[in-house]
């Protein structure tokens, strides 16, 4: 019954586990050798003298390495003697029985009392903080588990809590992944090139996204420019903007490609060469060309912003001359 | 002090390699067999060359050469861009670098094996979308699929048409002359294969305004020439062939074949830029010349050339070639060696070989009493050009 593994699984939060020691008492050899790690060249953790300069009575060791003391080394599960030999994760393999197999970590938050000294022995134990009810996210459906790991250090007077982590996963069974597609013999799509954008062209090319024909202004001497660059060619001011163009022009001159044949593209693929009404030129493909004898320059055209494979949009050109070409789509 | 390089230096030795569309050999024996034919040709010692330039697209690097060579003392290597813009500026450097002393012996070569192992009519280069100055320059016209050097020329094309009257059979008639030419040249791949403006006209569209037949082929192959002082070309083996002029040219509104953005698109103005600057470097004007190589890849900016090197008024070459001034007999026949149409498509180096040759006197075509000769490089790029005369 489904409730009564979960009866079972909340009834486990709140339990305690014993403790984990430290293989080793806090040492200098093993700061200095994680600080070199780690590329921290802080000098309160290595050199004794500027310690004692500062507020403490010498060497004292960087408060993230608290979790590290008291992992087992290179030996997974060895742990020193005296170690509890419980495991804080039945909750987890309690879950994971129950047909949620994946897990990810979530949360790991660390909080110190005080910095830890030379000498100090420390432990830790483990405390399951928290179950949460079943959940659905993004990765898929399952509990978020919260560890929480009380560290201590070991007094004659009464050992003193130092810090503590917070651990929370979720375990999860993943969202169903779609059916596998049998391999199909298919030719990959071939998309069409898409352009090299750069810092001096990329608002041409969001403008397209935007259905917007920006042509490069330049604020200092009021001229356009087009193909864009980083500096006006009139008057050599680096400060451009743009202006949005009408998208209407006329045929200035134009080419019908038959040979090769390059995928993605359609044969006979006209291309015309567009003299926007605000002066600048800038060649485009050509669409709504039923009858390519009747392209002539001088026409009459107007922009049509159009999106291919989704994800690359061109500023194309539609003869709009209402005695030019008889083709319409 | 005389600091014009005009008749500084010579070319002393030229090498070419068969052209084909599969050369059956790698890039670098192309370039080796026509390097050491060079030299041979020049009667130079490989180990004592001292300079190279090349194309920077020329994907055989100065250094492979120079190693294979034994070359031990090379101070001066250069390398231009923008493809076949690139075809006489090696030449030019190689002057320049001669000229001044910094190189005595310099060998320009141009080795591809275009056809079979890559095509630059292709359609896909490969651009990236990382915002280098190339990749966002070719975002305006690769995502339409407005992406081959025909379509490119083609648009400027079919705006001269619109502005000048001139016709696709006007074009055609460049094609018929370089094709007559081609088919007298054994070491053509059209040679005997020559063609009628019906057939221009029949062909097939690779991409309005242009037919198939206003395309240069794809050719596999190598060209390689030695260049050194005028002084030392006089007493060795080939009669010399001078280095009376040579230029680069970029103009305003300059793009690599897409300078759609200039006022007026009905000319060339960087190939404007290198005709002044040769006919001030040699004093010379079109009066002078006997036969010329005119940068053939497409065969609209060949009228367009001829405008602005003054051989017909702007606007007016559709008149020169009609009345056949370019073909073989015309009173400047160009490109006689079949063009880039007609005998290969070596980036335009072959041309300047055929122009060795006519200063000469051994072309296949041989233009009588040759003196000077006009060459061009690449158009719609950063452009070059050349002038090679007699001693």
């Amino acid at each position: 019954m489904a409730s009564e593994w979960l009866s079972e699984l909340k009834a486990m939060v709140g339990q305690e586990y014993g403790r984990v020691y430290a293989w080793d008492k806090v040492n200098a050899p093993m700061v200095r050798q994680w600080c070199e790690v780690m590329g921290i060249d802080n000098p309160l953790y290595t050199d004794e003298e500027y310690a004692k300069k500062a507020e403490f009575d010498g060497l004292v060791a960087p408060p993230a390495m608290l979790q590290a003391w008291c992992l087992e080394g290179l030996h997974q599960n060895n742990y020193p003697p005296g170690s509890t030999n419980e495991n804080p994760y039945g909750a987890l393999k309690l879950i994971e029985s129950k047909g949620y197999p994946a897990v990810v970590a979530v949360n790991s938050e660390l909080s110190f009392d005080r910095y830890i000294t030379m000498g100090e022995k420390l432990y830790y134990t483990t405390r399951l903080n928290e179950v949460g009810d079943e959940k659905t996210t993004a990765l898929g459906t399952g509990f978020f588990v919260t560890l929480v790991m009380s560290f201590f250090s070991e007094k004659e007077a009464g050992d003193e809590k130092v810090g503590e982590l917070l651990f929370r996963v979720f375990k999860f069974k993943p969202h169903q992944q779609p059916e596998k597609v049998e391999a199909t013999t298919e030719v990959p799509i071939i998309k069409r090139p898409k352009p090299g954008i750069s810092d001096d062209t990329r608002f041409f090319w969001d403008g397209c996204e935007a259905g917007e024909l920006r042509i490069q202004h330049c604020p200092s001497c009021d001229q356009l420019q087009h193909p864009p660059a980083p500096v006006c060619i009139h008057c050599h001011a680096l400060e451009l903007d743009y202006k949005v163009a009408t998208g209407a022009g006329e045929l200035y001159s134009f080419v019908v490609m038959h040979y090769p044949e390059v995928p993605p593209f359609d044969y006979p693929n006209p291309i015309g060469l567009i003299q926007l009404d605000e002066g600048v030129r800038m060649p485009a493909g050509l669409v709504g060309v039923d009858n390519r004898d009747d392209l002539k320059i001088g026409q009459r055209v107007k922009v049509e912003f159009q999106t291919f494979d989704d994800e690359l949009t061109l500023p194309m050109f539609r003869i709009v001359d209402s005695n030019a070409t008889q083709g319409r789509e | 002090m005389n600091t014009s390089i005009s008749g500084r230096a010579a070319i002393a030795g030229l090498g070419t390699t068969e052209f084909s569309k599969n050369s059956g050999r790698t890039e670098l024996r192309l370039a080796m067999e026509a390097t050491l034919a060079a030299l041979a040709d020049a009667g130079i010692d490989p180990s004592e060359v001292d300079g190279f330039s090349s194309y920077s697209v020329d994907k055989v690097p100065e250094y492979e050469i120079a190693r294979i060579l034994g070359c031990n003392n090379v101070k001066f290597f250069s390398q231009t861009p923008h493809g076949g813009g690139a075809a006489c500026a090696p030449i030019l450097h190689a002057a320049m670098a001669v000229a001044t002393g910094v190189a005595k012996t310099v060998v320009v070569y141009r080795a591809m094996n275009e056809r079979s192992w890559y095509r630059f009519g292709s359609g896909s280069y490969g651009f990236a979308n990382t915002p280098t100055v190339e990749n966002v320059n070719y975002g305006w016209y690769m995502p339409h699929g407005f992406h081959t050097p025909a379509a490119w020329v083609g648009m400027f094309a079919q705006r001269y048409m619109h502005t000048y009257g001139a016709t696709s059979e006007d074009f055609g008639r460049v094609a018929v002359a370089a094709r007559d030419f081609a088919a007298t040249n054994p070491n053509a791949f059209f040679y005997e294969k020559p063609i009628t403006l019906e057939d221009h006209q029949n062909s097939r569209w690779v991409c309005e305004p242009l037919h198939l037949l206003d395309c240069c082929q794809e050719s596999d192959g190598a060209v390689a020439m030695v260049i050194t002082s005028a002084e030392r070309a006089k007493d060795m083996k080939q009669k010399p062939v001078i280095i009376k002029a040579g230029s680069q040219g970029i103009a305003s509104g300059q793009q690599v074949m897409t300078s759609f953005y200039r006022d007026d698109i009905t000319g060339l103005p960087e190939m404007g830029v290198v005709a002044k600057e040769l006919y001030a470097q040699s004093g010379l004007t079109a009066e002078d010349f006997q036969t010329a190589i005119i940068y053939d890849h497409f065969t609209p900016f060949v009228l367009t050339q001829l405008e602005e090197f003054g051989f017909a008024p702007r606007g007016e070459a559709r008149e020169f070639v009609l009345e056949g001034h370019h073909a073989r007999g015309g009173k400047l026949p160009i490109n006689t060696h079949g063009g880039q149409l007609g005998e290969a498509y070596i980036h335009g180096m072959n041309g300047v070989a055929e122009a060795v040759r006519q200063v000469r006197g051994s072309a296949v075509n041989q233009v009588d009493d040759v003196e000077n000769v006009l060459v061009t490089a690449g158009t719609g790029v950063p452009t070059s050009g050349l002038i090679l005369s007699a001693a």
